[in-house]
């Protein structure tokens, strides 16, 4: 081979390697993405049952009901909306009423929220960052409750 | 007194490592020797300092000292002291004065065994190494001084984020930190080599072991915080695709590609500029790694603080450094001298696919990482994106490099024959695949991935040791000699063959998850739950009180069929404190395998709610990375990177077929 032809070699390589690359990530890019909205964001943005996305907000006051088994259903809500979410599964420990949450799942024709996963959190004065950016957004930000500074 | 000295120091430590980096700069554009002299003691003192102020430090963490608001915040009387000590890291402020303590050691390391290096270099080096220190000294001083007090000081701290004290914790991020900052020696011994427009294969023997060095820390601190995630979150999962694991991922994968290209640049001078490239590329992630960690634009147990202030430093630390060594780069590149000719079918050609590979993988994860951020800077939109992105992007890249490892490892260099290449490698292709085989018979209607991945580990395993037998084999020959031959191998023979096996054990272990199986139940005592071939026989529900928590107990003896494998307990958790709960899993290790109990939640009526998951091999995942890295320090006692060392004259050639 000469010079010439070992150096089409690598760069045919090179790029049919990173083109196969551009090619899954454009695939993946279309179908496992997931988009996040508030509560209030539904009825706005029209949300079609059926699409999956995360859901976040705060768990409403005495809105916990425990079903059988693991059953159990609560309200996110945020100041315009307030939306049922069915969950099956452990909740993590940090899941409390009046306090942030992210749910992921499907919306369903009623309405209401079907949640196949409940993100755990890692400190307790942690509220997830797009829940703090839709309550800025809406004026009922209060601030974070940092016990941490006095 | 003692904090304000360590404060002190630290302003010291910024005004030495100014010096550090202006004076042996200017020796060596001028060519004077006593001026570049000057960077080796700097290089010490400059250590010397910032160590003083670490121990300062973790003085007032030991005593519980509550005048330091970093331990107000941080600590408190009745944590255990083990975590008083480990707490001086498990936050923003005390863990970038652990990296800017590890990239300052590494400097004085390079000043005390560097004696043989080239002058010129080792002075450029070690002023780039002061800049990048001087950069995060101010940093620290500007934005995260752990010195400030407070007054008046309160009576007690406010105690450590529980999922921190753990023992996981206590050595995770030192060996991170060691892994991530000793890319920057690499940078600086390739801006060292820019400025100076020189680089051969002396300049890769140099690297050669900062790089190995830094990986082998790198591979251990990212298999540690993936088992601290999998027993310490209670979710059974090792690896979430987290933004914060992507971020010490990329590091590493840029890193391996690193370490593969300094092979074909010391051995056949070839590959100059893509492996300066890398090399830049690989400290740029490390540096990116932080700012996506400690700026806060990631929520997540390693964002302790949210600071703009500190983000904004941060992203000006990364432009500077990033956007000035690719610069230089574009600058100097044109006039490094391209050498080495190969056919593409060779080991060199090989290791070019193989960094081809890495760095495309490491390509979809910092896209998968990136985009997200960039999405929502630019249109506001919020989404995420998670294992499924990286499953379809990132696996059908890494296969193709799994199935090539072996192939690389015993192609020759300059020209390859592939023929001879794939009749060595037919019986461990055969083996593999009878392994595949059999594994996919005996668990016949179970997922397909797992008996193919298996089938892939082991012939990478398998592939790894015919390598180091075919170079010590031969026909006809006596046990004695073959014997002998494998022990006068060079031990980066063995250590490339250990590395590479080690990679095939954690292929295994992934492979393997495909067949665990979870249970979620709810459970009264003398109730049983089984999951896969395990038992959980639920045998009390009991209070307990710890030195800074109270704690549920629940006990679970483990069966399989009628034998009693042995007994757990799992925590549900109250840190008094901060009022934070958290789960304690329950693990029982049998052989590779474990079982893994976490408690959910415990009902009124005196039923628990648990996890219970079978995790067949899974010990596999980071013991494979153990033996990674130990074939990555067998590599380092080579002979050939003892600085000094003589070479040795082979009395006997032993027998290195095509080399």
């Amino acid at each position: 081979m000469t010079r010439k032809q070992r150096r089409l070699a690598m760069i045919g390589t090179a790029l049919a390697v990173l083109s196969l690359a551009l090619g899954l990530v454009l695939y993946a890019m279309r179908d496992t993405i997931v988009f996040f909205h508030a509560p209030s964001d539904i009825q706005a943005k029209g949300v079609q049952p059926g699409t999956r996305f995360r859901l976040g907000g705060l768990v409403k006051e005495g809105s916990i009901k425990r079903g059988e088994g693991q059953q159990v259903t609560f309200e996110v809500m945020d100041a315009g909306a307030s939306i049922p979410v069915r969950y099956q599964g452990v909740l993590p420990d940090l899941f409390r009423e009046g306090q942030g949450v992210v749910a992921e799942g499907v919306l369903e024709t009623s309405g209401r929220f079907k949640a196949d996963t409940v993100l755990a959190r890692h400190d307790e004065t942690y509220m997830p960052r797009e829940v703090a950016d839709a309550l800025k957004a809406q004026g009922h930000w209060q601030g974070e409750k940092a016990p941490g500074k006095p | 007194m003692l904090i304000e000295a360590g404060h002190f120091a630290l302003a010291l430590a910024l005004g030495l490592s100014v010096i550090q980096c202006a004076v042996p700069l200017w020796g060596s554009r001028t060519n004077d020797s006593v001026l570049m002299s000057v960077a080796g003691p700097a290089a010490l003192a400059v250590f010397a300092c910032v160590a003083f102020s670490f121990a300062a430090l973790t003085i007032a963490y030991a005593t519980s000292d509550f005048s330091v608001l970093n331990v107000v915040e941080n600590s408190h009387s009745s944590k255990p002291f083990i975590y008083k000590l480990t707490g001086v890291w498990g936050n923003h402020e005390g863990s970038m004065l652990l990296w800017i303590l590890i990239l300052t050691l590494f400097g004085a390391v390079v000043a005390v065994a560097h004696e043989s290096a080239p002058e010129r270099l080792r002075a450029n080096t070690l002023a780039v190494q002061a800049a990048v220190t001087a950069a995060f000294l101010l940093f620290i001083l500007a934005t995260s001084n752990p010195f400030t007090r407070v007054s008046p000081a309160p009576f007690e701290g406010q105690d450590l984020n529980p999922i921190l004290q753990d023992p996981g914790l206590a050595i995770h991020p030192p060996l991170l930190y060691i892994g991530y900052v000793g890319f920057s020696i690499t940078f600086a011994f390739a801006m060292g080599a820019l400025i100076d427009g020189r680089i051969d294969a002396v300049w890769a023997r140099a690297v050669r072991p900062w790089t190995l060095s830094a990986w082998v820390f790198l591979t251990l601190g990212i298999a540690m915080g993936s088992y601290w995630a999998y027993y310490e979150l209670g979710w059974g999962g090792w690896w979430f695709w987290d933004p914060v694991e992507n971020a010490s991922l990329m590091p590493w994968l840029a890193g391996t590609a690193l370490l593969h290209s300094t092979v074909v640049m010391e051995k056949r001078d070839a590959l100059k500029v893509w492996t300066i490239l890398l090399a830049i590329l690989t400290f740029s992630l490390s540096l990116l790694g932080t700012f996506l960690v400690r700026s806060g634009v990631l929520t997540s147990v390693h964002a302790f603080a949210v600071d703009p202030a500190r983000g904004v430093f941060i992203l000006a630390i990364l432009v500077i450094f990033i956007g000035g060594s690719l610069t230089l780069f574009a600058l100097r590149a044109s006039l490094l001298k391209q050498g080495g000719l190969f056919a593409p079918i060779s080991r060199e050609g090989a290791l070019v696919l193989n960094n081809l590979l890495l760095a495309t993988a490491c390509a979809t994860v910092f896209i998968g990482t990136l985009y997200p951020l960039a999405l929502e800077a630019l249109t506001g939109a919020k989404i995420s994106v998670g294992a499924p992105f990286f499953n379809l992007t990132f696996i059908p890249i890494v296969v193709p490099l799994l199935l090539l490892v072996p192939f690389g490892q015993t192609m020759a260099w300059k020209r390859g024959d592939p023929l001879a290449v794939a009749q060595r490698l037919a019986a461990a292709f055969g083996l593999a695949l009878m392994v595949a085989i059999a594994a996919l018979a005996v668990t016949l209607g179970g997922p397909v991935a797992a008996p193919l991945g298996i089938g892939l580990g082991v012939f990478v395993i398998l592939g790894a040791l015919t390598d180091v037998l075919a170079r010590s084999w031969s026909r006809g020959q006596p046990f004695a000699v073959v014997l002998r031959r494998a022990r006068g191998l060079p031990r980066s023979a063995w250590g490339t063959a250990l590395a590479h096996a080690g990679l095939g054990v954690t292929v295994i272990g992934i492979a393997a998850t495909a067949w665990s199986v979870e249970t979620i139940a709810t459970i009264r005592v003398g109730e049983r739950v089984a999951a896969g071939p395990y038992t959980a026989q639920l045998e009390a529900v009991v209070p307990r009180t710890g030195p800074n928590y109270r704690e549920n107990v629940a006990r679970f003896t483990i069966w399989r069929g009628e034998r009693e494998l042995g007994a757990v307990e799992t925590m549900k958790r109250l840190y008094v404190t901060r009022g934070m709960p958290t789960t304690e899993a329950g693990i029982l290790t049998v052989g590779l395998s474990q079982a893994y109990i976490s408690f959910a939640e415990a009902r009124p009526d005196g039923a628990v709610d648990i996890r219970f998951f079978y995790k067949p091999l899974v010990l596999l995942i980071w013991g494979g990375a153990v033996v990674m890295a130990l074939g990555g320090a067998l590599s380092l006692t080579d002979r050939r990177f003892r600085v000094g060392a003589p070479a040795r004259a082979r009395s006997a050639p032993a027998a290195l077929p095509a080399e």
